[in-house]
């Protein structure tokens, strides 16, 4: 599948002489939060500002963006989350799902981000903490609006550990695992960050993505590294990502989604065709 | 003067992007559990995220099941998006039998766990998946909810059970999922039910949004 030879069509896999479809593989736009601005930073910590977060949604959905995930990566330390009024609006102009999380800590937070417009809410420490609450808010909302955040960081013995609060705090769980309960516990799909590859722009971790997409039978986001189109093609021909998360790429204006998508295309993988 | 659309609100579902999305495309739009409202409403639209039966719950707790029939009854434009498509069907498999409204015929059951060679796959079918029209299917999307909208037009798509239709002329669209072919929009008359959510489809869902509210 993917593997950019023109012999099997894009998207399928041939069983016979029947070809055989699967969803497209999501190109995400992923925007990282503070207070009313959109940032840009390196292993998860907030350097730069970029600028009004709308702004950036509305150009990203305009160039063909599958989805845009926004996170509040200050929430959980402050204990608020500033999002609300930013969902609002984007879900005025931007008609294609949205991934909203941080800070989000018990099923009426994630009920407010729901009725303000997300799709889905993403949760990381507050699940860490109590894992019960990924089955509370799947069993309310629906699996389908709850997606498990892992922030995942070499741990040196070859496997990665679970990070919590946006990065900065160890949890001691080791991130295969966590990922596979969490699936258990009614997560419908996992977004997995490299702490390790963020705003590096060297690449995703296609180790940890394998890794992890070996446990899954629900979806997975990579997240975290990507800098050329060759990576996101690596992460999406050599591991079972099903959706490529992009930050640093897009808010720097090194490659429009426009050439994202061309790329993909021409390369044979299996994304939305505008 | 804008054209007026009443969604169905009964407890269930992402009712914002619905109303923005439609609101969007030119629509006046009235939110509302008022049965009467929702029977004399210009164009109707049921959206819908959860299960079968707490969907019929809803609409049933709130006296909507009638009022809802009642509009269909009229021929003024109809809508199903996600679970209000499934519920336009006779019968729900999800947590045990459950009557649905029975506009159409034919059941909604599990999206399979599997491809059609055996392969597990994920489930729900979630992302964006193209449309086409049914292999022999004589129906043109021209006039329709699909009218402008191209062949294999990708849409997004987040659900675990289809419906599996009782009548194949009432199957407009469908999609491939691993072999499987589910029904993505379904037509009957001044009926319309779509699997998949056109308020979170890009331009290829709100051009059907613009012809519900202003082509149908």
């Amino acid at each position: 599948m993917g593997n950019g030879s023109s012999a099997i069509p894009r998207g399928s896999r041939i069983d016979g002489a029947v070809r055989i479809y699967m969803p497209k593989t999501r190109l995400i736009a992923r925007l990282d939060i503070k207070g009313p601005n959109l940032i840009k930073g390196i292993h998860l910590e907030g350097l730069r500002v970029m600028g009004d977060p709308q702004v950036y949604a509305q150009k990203y959905y305009a160039e063909g963006v599958d989805e845009i995930i926004y996170i509040d990566s200050v929430a959980s330390l402050y204990g608020r989350n500033s999002l609300h009024d930013i969902i609002s609006r984007a879900v005025r102009k931007v008609f294609i799902p949205i991934t909203v999380g941080g800070g989000i800590r018990s099923v009426q937070d994630a009920a407010e981000m729901l009725r303000a417009g997300a799709d889905k809410v993403a949760i990381n420490t507050a699940a860490v903490h109590r894992p019960e609450l990924i089955t509370e808010i799947a069993r309310r909302f629906g699996s389908q609006c709850v997606t498990l955040s892992i922030q995942a960081k070499a741990n040196g013995r070859g496997g990665w550990e679970v990070y919590t609060e946006n990065g900065r705090e160890h949890s001691g769980l080791d991130v295969v695992e966590w990922a596979k309960r969490t699936q258990d516990l009614g997560a419908g799909e996992i977004l997995l960050t490299s702490v390790d590859r963020e705003g590096t722009q060297k690449g995703f971790d296609l180790d940890l993505l394998r890794a992890v997409g070996g446990v899954l039978n629900i979806p997975l986001v990579a997240s975290g590294g990507m800098g050329t189109l060759q990576h996101m093609e690596e992460a999406i021909v050599a591991t079972k990502t099903d959706a490529v998360a992009i930050a640093s790429v897009l808010h720097y204006g090194k490659h429009s989604l426009s050439d994202i998508r061309a790329y993909a295309l021409a390369r044979g993988l299996n994304v939305r065709e505008l | 003067m804008r054209p007026n659309v009443v969604v169905v609100d009964y407890g269930l579902g992402n009712l914002l992007s619905v109303t923005m999305g439609l609101e969007h495309c030119g629509a006046e739009v009235e939110l509302t559990s008022e049965p009467r409202k929702v029977e004399k409403a210009d164009r109707l639209v049921l959206p819908g995220v959860g299960a079968f039966k707490d969907g019929m719950e809803g609409l049933r707790s709130r006296g909507l099941v009638e009022a809802t029939k009642a509009f269909c009854d009229t021929g003024r434009p109809f809508l199903g998006i996600c679970l209000g498509m499934q519920m336009m069907f006779g019968v729900g498999e999800e947590f045990g039998l459950h009557e649905g409204l029975n506009l159409l015929p034919g059941k909604v059951i599990p999206v399979p766990a599997t491809g059609v060679d055996g392969t597990p796959h994920k489930v729900p079918h979630l992302g964006w998946s193209e449309i086409s029209s049914p292999i022999g299917s004589t129906r043109i999307w021209g006039g329709t909810v699909l009218d402008g909208v191209a062949p294999k037009s990708a849409v997004y798509f987040v659900h675990s059970y289809f419906a599996s239709v009782g009548n194949n002329s009432h199957l407009l669209a469908e999609a491939d999922y691993d072999g499987h072919k589910l029904a993505a929009v379904v037509n009957k008359d001044n009926l319309y039910g779509c699997q998949f959510h056109p308020e979170k489809s890009g331009t290829v869902g709100l051009k059907m949004l613009d012809n519900f509210i202003n082509r149908l």
